[in-house]
């Protein structure tokens, strides 16, 4: 990357220099075989206590229910919806790159995706739980969430957004948790033959179910990778458009507009790439990872940031442009009051990380910077928090009549569970680069140097890598 | 432990020898062979003779099968099992159950492609292969490249089969295995197996038992359990006669409740006469007495009316029906019997209303009638 002009007519390696498979293995199983470094051990201790938090704010919340929180009317969706539609937004730069970037055929993609789609995991998870808890009596949410023959022959409404909700976050849960496992197979057999301790080896032994590295099974194994990646594309896409839905079919001025989903879904993957972002520039340094997850690779995320951030800066000045537009006082009021009302600094906060902070990404200078890539993506993440919250908080705090207006004010609570869910993401994504290859073994050998047959004998392969 | 020959290996340490040695091996004209290699190498499907995968068509399957049971489900939910208007719609608005449909229908498809591919394509899991634990696994799980020419193979012969390997520039080797190794199976019956079964059971069944019923009862969850309300039949300090349901006050008569104003002991002669039946002698009126009276009447009195009791001497049997006193009683007079009893027989006015009553006054005069029948009735 020293020269400022490329050579386009080359694609650039995916990784750095030419190494061997074997020392592939090698880089990418050490942080599993060896003991673990003083800074995991204290990132461990912080993340830790950031769950303790949340483990103490959800035990009072148990205790005395959602009264804790500041919620109330005329703001009754508050910090609860914002983490969850935040977290879920955060799961779908996962799968954007574990699926879409796989049917594009972008090979730089290869480095981050095992990464990403823990990242997804961990993020629908952290999401789960908020609409879990808000609703009230979680132990008895099963019967108002699930359909299922019950004594009192009452079924849930189909035709509802939240009840499509359920269904999108749990088929996307469950469909980046097999793609995930199955990407998992062929590193846990690799893993389970280069166990140290028989404990490694038995456990390795049965994730991996027996896979021989038989080309028989490879044949049927990427035609099922490439069916889900078809199948994930649309989910990914479907997950966000129906969060959106949860809003747009209302009919609240502010929510009720038909840009919502597109929308939401560039936000999505905005956020969930700025996450992305964060967290590989930490583990890259920490594991030493630096010829696998390449400047290039960075660069690439910053660019789709860059992309994404643009869409959503579009569709914030577009629904004001359509509230104007439209006639609409009402809208109109909701949209002026955004900006200028109570809550102006979280209107004007979005905007300036949102749409402001990404334009910087034009600068090769700056997108090819670590330091600056960490930083922006961080205010993406905030720009991107603050987001849900002007849309949810400053649609419901003026209410059609006056009298019922009011103000939301978070408690300590309301907090506790953000940190707390920020715990519980960090801990998992520590865990995960600790105990499983953070980095896809098999698919990353597959695009070294030399590791295709330099003549293939036939023509028309179907095979995707 | 006899150890049997499973297969002859070569290992490679290119992806251009491995496709020239799998071209070989196929043209050769084995079939029971296969290729192993770290990460799928291009072109070797073609080099090996594969067929196309068939797992698209199990993607299909279970998709359809996803979208038409969810739409099929929804819409059967919406229209026949539980209708509710919502939002003014019809019952079966299908354009709203496009979401849920499409979710279920990719769940469906991804679980039916990963677990069939994993169940019948792979014969999976299974983690006692002869390959399994062997340096030829370890090898071609990090960076080498192996052949394996089984010796189940129609055309097998070792010394053809190595000769032909070490052709290709192969490193060649044998994997033998044990028939006890490879025939492992867990057994079913295992009573260690059926007691993990029954604990697993025991222990879901416990833990259902105290989540739903303990559990839940508890603080905090307990707290619409506990309500400060009055349940019916129980105690309180509140009312001076210590309980919490209250009567109504003194002469009080409910809607529609015609009071009858002759006691127990009254001559039922006499009360008859001022009582007339308000009810013809329709069809449906003799089957709504006959009802109440084989309900009410008949284990005392008998089905029709003789007095042969079914109580079997445990109360005493109730004189006959069909006595020349009950037959020229006026109707009012058997009607102000059943409604305030006598001698031993209990009233029957909370039990039986008002106009039924009077039927089975009507089905008992049938009854007389057809005991006390005329030849003239015949014609």
């Amino acid at each position: 990357m020293s020269s400022t002009v490329l050579d386009y007519s080359k694609e650039i390696p995916v990784i750095e220099g030419v190494p061997t498979a074997a020392s592939l293995d090698e880089a990418i199983v050490k942080p599993i075989n060896d003991f673990p470094q003083r800074n995991w051990f204290i990132g461990l201790a912080i993340t830790g206590t950031m769950l303790g938090i949340g483990g103490i704010s959800l035990a009072w919340l148990l205790w005395k229910g959602v009264g804790i929180w500041g919620i109330n009317q005329p703001v009754a969706w508050g910090f609860d919806v914002v983490n969850f539609v935040f977290w879920v937004g955060i799961g779908h730069a996962g799968t954007l790159i574990s699926a879409i970037l796989f049917l594009l055929r972008q090979k730089w993609r290869t480095g981050i995706a095992r990464f990403a789609e823990a990242m997804t995991l961990f993020a629908v998870l952290c999401a789960v739980q908020f609409v879990i808890f808000h609703t009230g009596r979680p132990w008895l949410a099963m019967a108002w969430l699930f359909p299922y023959p019950n004594q009192h022959g009452v079924w849930v409404n189909f035709t509802s957004p939240l009840e499509w909700d359920v269904f999108a976050v749990n088929t996307y849960f469950t469909v980046s948790a097999v793609f995930w496992y199955i990407g998992l197979i062929p590193d846990f057999a690799s893993l389970r033959d280069r166990a140290t301790t028989t404990i490694k080896k038995t456990t390795f032994a049965v994730l991996s179910l027996g896979w021989r590295f038989s080309n028989r099974h490879w044949q049927h194994y990427e035609r099922a990778y490439l069916i889900m990646a078809g199948f994930a594309t649309p989910l990914v896409l479907s997950v966000h458009t129906i969060v959106s839905f949860d809003f747009a079919v209302s009919v609240l001025p502010g929510w009720h507009t038909t840009i919502f989903p597109p929308y939401f879904v560039a936000g999505a993957i905005f956020s969930g790439f700025a996450m992305v972002q964060n967290v590989l520039i930490v583990t890259r340094k920490a594991f030493k990872f630096e010829h696998l997850i390449t400047m290039d690779t960075i660069e690439k995320m910053n660019k789709i940031m860059l992309v994404t951030g643009t869409m959503v800066g579009y569709a914030y000045i577009m629904e004001f442009f359509i509230a104007w537009y439209s006639g609409n006082a009402t809208e109109l009021f909701v949209f002026i009051n955004r900006a200028t009302g109570p809550y102006w600094w979280a209107y004007w906060t979005m905007m300036t990380c949102n749409l402001v902070a990404p334009q910087l990404f034009w600068s090769k200078k700056i997108r090819t910077s670590l330091l600056a890539s960490f930083i922006l993506a961080i205010f993406v993440n905030i720009g991107m928090w603050f987001e849900r919250f002007v849309i949810i908080v400053t649609s419901l705090h003026r209410d059609f009549l006056p009298s019922s207006w009011g103000m939301f004010i978070p408690t300590m609570w309301d907090f506790g569970l953000l940190i707390g869910s920020f715990g519980l993401f960090f801990t998992l994504v520590l865990l995960f680069v600790k105990f499983l290859p953070a980095i896809a073994m098999a698919e990353i050998k597959a695009v070294v140097p030399g590791a295709q047959p330099s003549h293939p004998s036939h023509n028309g392969n179907g095979t995707s890598h | 432990m006899e150890k049997k020959l499973y297969s002859i290996n070569a290992i490679y340490h290119t992806p251009n020898d491995i496709l020239h040695a799998a071209k070989a091996v196929k043209d050769a004209g084995y079939t029971k062979f296969d290729v192993h290699t770290p990460y799928p190498i291009h072109g070797l499907d073609d080099a090996m003779g594969l067929k196309e995968t068939k797992l698209g068509f199990v993607t299909l399957a279970a998709g359809i099968l996803g979208a038409v049971g969810m739409i099929s489900f929804a819409s059967w939910v919406a229209v026949k099992d539980y209708p509710q208007v919502i939002g003014g719609k019809p019952y079966w608005s299908w354009p709203a159950f496009v979401p849920v449909t499409y979710e279920i229908a990719v769940l469906l498809a991804v679980l039916g492609t990963v677990g069939g591919m994993i169940v019948f394509f792979f014969k999976f899991p299974n983690t006692s292969h002869p390959l399994h634990d062997t340096t030829f696994m370890k090898k071609v799980s990090s960076d080498k490249f192996g052949i394996t020419i089984q010796a189940e193979d129609a055309q097998f012969d070792e010394k053809k089969v190595r000769d032909l390997l070490k052709t290709t520039g192969g490193e060649v080797e044998a994997i033998y295995y044990s028939d006890e190794f490879l025939n492992f199976k867990p057994n079913t019956f295992d009573p260690k197996f059926i007691l993990l079964l029954v604990g697993i059971s025991l222990a879901t069944s416990a833990g259902g038992y105290l989540y739903w019923n303990k559990v839940l009862y508890l603080p905090p969850f307990d707290w619409m359990v506990e309500q400060p309300r009055f349940d019916v039949q129980s105690a309180t300090d509140y009312f001076e006669d210590g309980r919490t349901m209250r009567l109504p006050v003194e002469g009080s008569v409910a809607r529609g409740f015609i009071p009858y104003p002759y006691k127990l002991g009254v001559n039922a002669d006499s009360v008859g006469r001022f009582l007339v039946n308000p009810l013809l002698n329709t069809k449906a009126t003799l089957d709504l007495g006959k009802r109440k009276f084989l309900t009410y009447c008949s284990p005392c009195h008998g089905n029709f009316g003789n007095g042969d009791s079914r109580m079997n001497g445990q109360f005493p049997n109730p004189p006959t029906l069909h006595s020349d006193k009950v037959r020229l009683w006026p109707d009012g007079a058997i009607f102000h019997t059943m409604t305030v009893g006598q001698n031993v027989m209990p009233g029957y006015q909370y039990q039986i209303s008002r106009e039924e009553r009077w039927a089975v006054v009507k089905y008992i005069r049938t009854l007389q009638r057809a005991y006390n029948a005329k030849e003239s009735d015949l014609q």
